[in-house]
Formats: structure tokens, sequence, C-alpha cells
């Protein structure tokens, strides 16, 4: 299978440090690809570099090639904002725009770039809500503040909001590490329906999520990427001796 | 820093080998039993079953609260899985165990039908594959536990021969039809202990490669 998301000797410092060493790793279409390692171990970096997030800190620069499809994402001939319409990401804690309502949170994507047609917005704002498992929670109060809704709600406002603007590509990163059991587990099961529709890269602390939701895992360590396997076969088997002690628990 | 789950795990190793170290001895004392027609040493492999079937449910419940508290991962699991299905093992080969020593005491009851001079060498042989699989699991030894696979076609033809032999005398003696049956069930129940042993090695082989080798298949090459 052709990757969607092929990425090639990727490279980036934060200044003179170096955080992640030629990282070549295909993420197939359609899958949910789980980015595991322990803490500084350059997971969270590798995913912004995917949506040039990396290159807003200062000091910080990468090099390598990352294809979607077709075209070379990290060329500098590429805009980093229209980019993150094809990659959308998620964060770790729910970041709803707190002044919008439920309804502009979805809609805020198009509104941005020009679309105002309310049946239009209707239709993204409905099938967003849908697709994020919220629909039924909020359909009566579409005007209220995203803020006013819980953790776990509000984590799936912003997956809404992610979809409205129909990437290829979302990237999450802990998305469920400021959840509670409950709300983890309505994400987890999103996550899995998702990826008929969208194709998921997903950092996590949590490696029975990884093997819970993922169909291949990658393990980094100090910036390398030690072993990517399907997470089926990382989780019973790992190849790599740092892999074994990295998720049997013996350091990190 | 020893972790509390590797001393866990570490305690559950013992308290297999401990309950392997009760299924030898309950094998041993059935077919020495019937060697030395000892009918005491034939009825203790009883109660040395009744420790094993203690054993295997306090091993299982340790199991079930090691997966479902630390949920392990790789040779973790792996030694684990393995641990569950090598008690069940071990379980059934003390209730082989017990039906040898049924088979033995109605056999000694009646008159014995002619020495048969393979039953002997099938039993050292069984015995030797108990011993090695479980040596194979102490000191991670795949190539011992491949030496235990090895020898399982040798025990399934010793059945087979003590089969024909117990067939070649009941045609002289077919009044003894009942003994002839006990011996071909001893005979059986060893096979079965060996097949048991066997499934001991290839899990050991999976514990220690990660390679799942039954039935002939390898699923996964490290």
């Amino acid at each position: 299978m052709r990757p969607l998301l092929d990425v090639q000797n990727l490279s980036a410092w934060f200044g003179k440090q170096q955080a992640l060493k030629n990282i070549s790793l295909g993420v197939n279409p359609n899958s949910v690809t789980a980015i595991i390692g322990p803490s500084g171990c350059g997971k969270s970096t590798f995913i912004r570099c995917l949506n040039r997030l990396h290159e807003e800190i200062a000091g910080a620069f990468l090099q390598g090639n990352a294809w979607l499809e077709e075209e070379n994402i990290l060329s500098a001939q590429v805009d980093p904002v229209s980019l993150r319409r094809k990659i959308g990401m998620v964060f770790q804690r729910p970041n709803p725009f707190p002044s919008m309502s439920i309804y502009d949170n979805v809609a805020s994507g198009l509104t941005l770039s020009g679309i105002k047609r309310k049946s239009v917005l209707n239709e993204v704002v409905e099938k967003n809500l849908k697709l994020a498992a919220l629909w039924d929670e909020v359909k009566d109060k579409l005007s209220q503040a995203g803020s006013s809704l819980s953790g776990g709600q509000q984590q799936r406002l912003c997956i809404a909001r992610a979809l409205a603007i129909g990437p290829k590509v979302l990237l999450m990163d802990e998305p469920t590490s400021a959840l509670d059991p409950i709300s983890t587990a309505k994400i987890e099961e999103l996550i899995n329906e998702l990826k008929q529709e969208v194709t998921i890269v997903i950092v996590t602390h949590n490696m029975q999520q990884a093997a819970r939701i993922s169909d291949k895992t990658a393990f980094f360590l100090l910036g390398d990427l030690v072993e990517f396997a399907p997470t089926s076969e990382l989780f019973t088997s790992p190849k790599d001796e740092r892999t074994e002690r990295y998720i049997t628990g013996r350091f990190g | 820093m020893e972790r509390h789950f590797e001393a866990s795990l570490r305690d559950l190793k013992n308290q297999l080998v401990l309950m392997a170290g009760h299924v030898e001895r309950a094998i041993g004392n059935a077919i020495e039993g019937l060697k030395k027609k000892d009918f005491t040493l034939i009825s203790s492999v009883y109660a040395i079953e009744d420790t094993i079937n203690q054993e295997s449910m306090t091993l299982d419940e340790t199991c079930v609260k090691l997966l479902a508290l630390h949920q392990p991962l790789a040779a973790d699991l792996r030694l684990l899985i393995a641990i569950i299905k090598m008690n069940t093992d071990l379980e059934r080969m003390g209730d082989l165990a017990v039906n040898i020593a049924h088979d033995s005491e109605d056999y000694l009851q009646g008159t014995p039908l002619k020495q048969l001079v393979n039953l002997p060498i099938m039993c050292a042989e069984v015995q030797g594959m108990v011993r090695e699989s479980i040596n194979s699991f102490v000191s991670k030894n795949e190539k011992l536990a491949d030496e235990v696979l090895q020898r399982d076609d040798l025990v399934d033809n010793l059945k087979s021969k003590i089969k024909n032999d117990v067939a070649e005398v009941l045609k002289t003696r077919p009044h003894d039809v009942n003994q002839g049956l006990h011996l071909i069930l001893i005979a059986r129940h060893l096979e079965r202990i060996g097949d048991h042993a066997t499934n001991i090695a290839e899990d050991v082989i999976y514990v220690i490669s990660g390679k799942d080798i039954r039935h002939g298949h390898v699923a996964r090459t490290k």
C-alpha cells in the first residue's frame, strides 16, 4: 500500500540541539499510527513538524521531506496556513475558542475562509458534530459557549472543529491525557470510527491506549525512530531490545 | 530497584516450578507404583493431585490479578500467557497421573500379562520429556525446549508398539482383554502426558523468542 504521508529523512533542531534524527516513516491512508516514547524523545516534535508548527518556535528548524500524496509539505514553497487545512491537529488540552458558541467553534474554519452561507454552515456543523460523536449531546444548545461543555465534550468539539475543514490527516498530541477514563474511552472509540474518514497520527504516553487504537506504532527514543511495526507485533514481540525495555517499563 | 511487578512475576514462576515438581512426583509415583506393584505409592498420587489442583487455581488467580493490575506487554505478556497455558497443561498431567494410578491398581489386581519391554522405555521417555520441558522453562533454554519437541514422535511410536504388543498377547489370552486394555490405556495416558510436555516446550519457545511454532507454524521470527 502506498503511504498517504511519506516522511523521509526528517531531522529537526531547537537551536543547536537536535530533537529528531533522520526519521523515515510511512503512514497508510485510513489508518491510526501511534507514536510512543519517553518524555523528550521527539514524538511531539515529530507531529508538530508535519503541520509546520515546529518552525514557529524561535531558533527551531528542520530538514528532510514529507510527501502528502504528490506534495512535499516541508518545502519552503508550501504555505503552512493552507497546509493546516490538509493536516489538522488536536492538542493535549481541549482549547475551544472561549468566546465562541459551540456552533461557531465548528464553523470557524469555514467562516475564516469566507464561507458565509448558513445552509452550508449548518450542514457542516451537524455533519462534523455527528462525526465527533457530540451531536446528540449538544444539538439543543448550539448557541452556548464551547467552554460550557465538560472536558471530554470540549475535546470532541475540538475534533469536530478540526474535521470541519476536511483534513486528510489528523494529528493528535496526547488528546486524552487531561480527560477522565469515560471521556477517554469515548475519544478512543471515536478515533476508531474516524479512521474511515481521515488518517490519524496520535502521540500518546499511554501504551495501552496505543495498543487499543492504533494499526501501527512507532517507538521514538532520544530523537531516533527505534522501531516501527504493526501494533500487535510491537506490543507482543518487539524486535529491538530498547523497545522491549521501554514497553515493559524497564526504563522511561 | 526491582519493580513490584518483576517480583510478582518471579514469585509466579516459582509457584509454577513448585507445581511442576508435584506433577513430576505424581507421574513418577504412578509409574514406580506400577513397576513395584506398590499400592501405597500408587494411592499417594491422589493426594498429590489434590495439591496440584489447589496450586493450579492459585496460579490462575495470580495470573488474572497480574493481567488486570499491570497490563503487561512484550516479554512480560508472553511469559504470563505462557504460564496460564502451562498451568493448564500441568494440571492435565496431574489428572493423567491419576488415570495411570487407577488403571495400574486395576491391572495389578488381575493376572499380569507378559512383561512388555516397551512400557518402561516409554515411561522413562515421557518422564524425561516432562523434566526437560520444565528445565527449559527454568533455564530459558530454547535448544532444550526444541529437543523435547523432537522426542514426541518417539513416544507416539512407543505407544503404537505397546498397543501391537498387547494385541499380540491377547491373541493367545483373549480372556485377559481387560488387562490388555489397562496397559493400552496407561500407554495412552503416557502419550498424552508427552503431548502436554510438548505444549510446554512450545510455550517456552514462544516466551523466549516470540515464535509461535505450534502445528508446524512459525508466526513470527525475531
